[in-house]
C-alpha cells in the first residue's frame, strides 16, 4: 500500500476542514492540472463495454471481458480470481455503472473548480462533493500509478532517476496528488 | 435422533458464505483504505486500522463474509473507491 511520502515544500495546496465545509485552495496551475487529469479520466472511461438495446439501458452489457489497457483492467479489475465466467458476468452487471460513477465523480470535480483562474481558486466542498473528489483523485492516481508501474519503492526508484528524465513530471504530478489525498482523507476523518 | 438435513447438495453450498477481498497494491493509501472500511463496512476506525494492516503485510484480508449477492454488492463498492477486491466461496 502507498504512504504519502515526505513532500517537499512546492506546493501551494490546502486542504482545511472549516464549518463550511472542506475548503480546497489550489494554484491556478494546481487547479489546471487537476481539470486535465479529470478530462483525461473521463476519456479514458469514455467507451462503455459492448452494450447495446434493452440491456443497456438498465446498465447490463451484452458481454464483457477484462479490458486490455492496463489502467481500465485496474479500475475495473476481475471480481473472480479463478473463475472467468464469474467474472464475466459480475462485469457484464457491474461495469457500466461502475464507469458512469467514475465519470460523475471527475464532473463534480470539474464543476467545483469552475471558478478556477490563473491565480488559483478556492473551493468550499459538501461531503457529498469531498467524497467525489476522493473517489476521482484516487481513479487518477490509480491511472498515473499504473502508467509508471509505481511499486512500494517507488520514491526511492525516482530519486535516482536524471532530473530530465521524461517521467518526472508525471511523478511529481502522481506525489503532488497524493498529497492532496492524504490531506483530503485528514479532512474527512 | 433424525436430524433436518437440505434436501440437496446444491441447498447446502447454497447456504456456505461467501467472502469478500482485498489485496494489497502500491497505490491505493494506508489512511484511505481505511478511511473507505470504515465508510463502506462502517467499521469503528480500530478494526479498519487492523484490516488495513492486514492487507497491507499479508497482501489480503477478508473484510466482509455473507451470501453471494452480499458479497457481489460489497466488491462493486469497493471498486467504486479503486479498491482491489474479489468474491471468494468460503472454503
Amino acid at each position: 500500500m502507498g504512504t504519502a511520502p515526505p513532500s517537499g515544500g512546492e506546493a501551494v495546496s490546502t486542504v482545511k476542514r472549516t464549518r463550511r465545509g472542506i475548503v480546497v485552495r489550489l494554484s491556478g496551475e494546481e487547479a489546471s492540472l487537476v481539470k486535465a487529469l479529470m478530462e483525461q479520466l473521463q476519456e479514458l472511461l469514455g467507451d462503455p463495454p459492448d452494450a447495446t438495446g434493452d440491456l443497456a439501458a438498465i446498465g447490463i452489457a451484452e458481454n464483457a471481458v477484462t479490458p486490455e489497457d492496463p489502467v481500465l483492467a485496474r479500475l475495473f479489475p476481475d471480481a473472480y480470481r479463478e473463475d472467468g465466467a464469474a467474472a464475466g458476468e459480475f462485469r457484464r452487471y457491474t461495469e457500466m455503472g461502475l464507469r458512469e460513477g467514475k465519470r460523475e465523480a471527475a464532473d463534480v470535480v470539474l464543476d467545483t473548480l469552475k471558478g478556477a483562474s490563473d491565480t488559483g481558486v478556492e473551493t468550499v466542498l459538501d461531503q457529498a462533493q469531498a467524497q467525489a473528489w476522493l473517489k476521482a483523485l484516487n481513479d487518477v492516481r490509480l491511472a498515473l500509478g499504473t502508467r509508471l508501474d509505481i511499486g512500494e519503492d517507488w520514491y526511492d526508484e525516482v530519486g535516482e532517476l536524471d532530473p530530465g528524465d521524461p517521467r518526472m513530471p508525471m511523478y511529481a504530478a502522481y506525489d503532488w496528488l497524493t498529497m492532496v489525498q492524504e490531506s483530503l482523507v485528514r479532512a474527512l476523518w | 435422533m433424525e436430524l433436518d438435513r437440505p434436501d440437496t447438495e446444491e441447498d447446502v453450498r447454497a447456504d456456505r458464505p461467501w467472502l469478500a477481498i482485498v489485496w494489497n497494491d502500491p497505490i491505493n493509501l494506508m489512511s484511505y483504505v481505511t478511511y473507505v472500511f470504515q465508510t463502506v463496512f462502517g467499521y469503528p476506525k480500530s478494526k479498519a486500522e487492523k484490516l488495513m494492516m492486514d492487507v497491507h503485510h499479508k497482501g489480503r484480508a477478508v473484510v466482509a463474509n455473507g451470501t453471494r449477492e452480499e458479497m457481489e454488492r460489497d466488491v462493486e463498492i469497493l471498486h467504486s473507491y479503486g479498491l482491489w477486491a474479489t468474491v471468494k466461496r468460503d472454503d
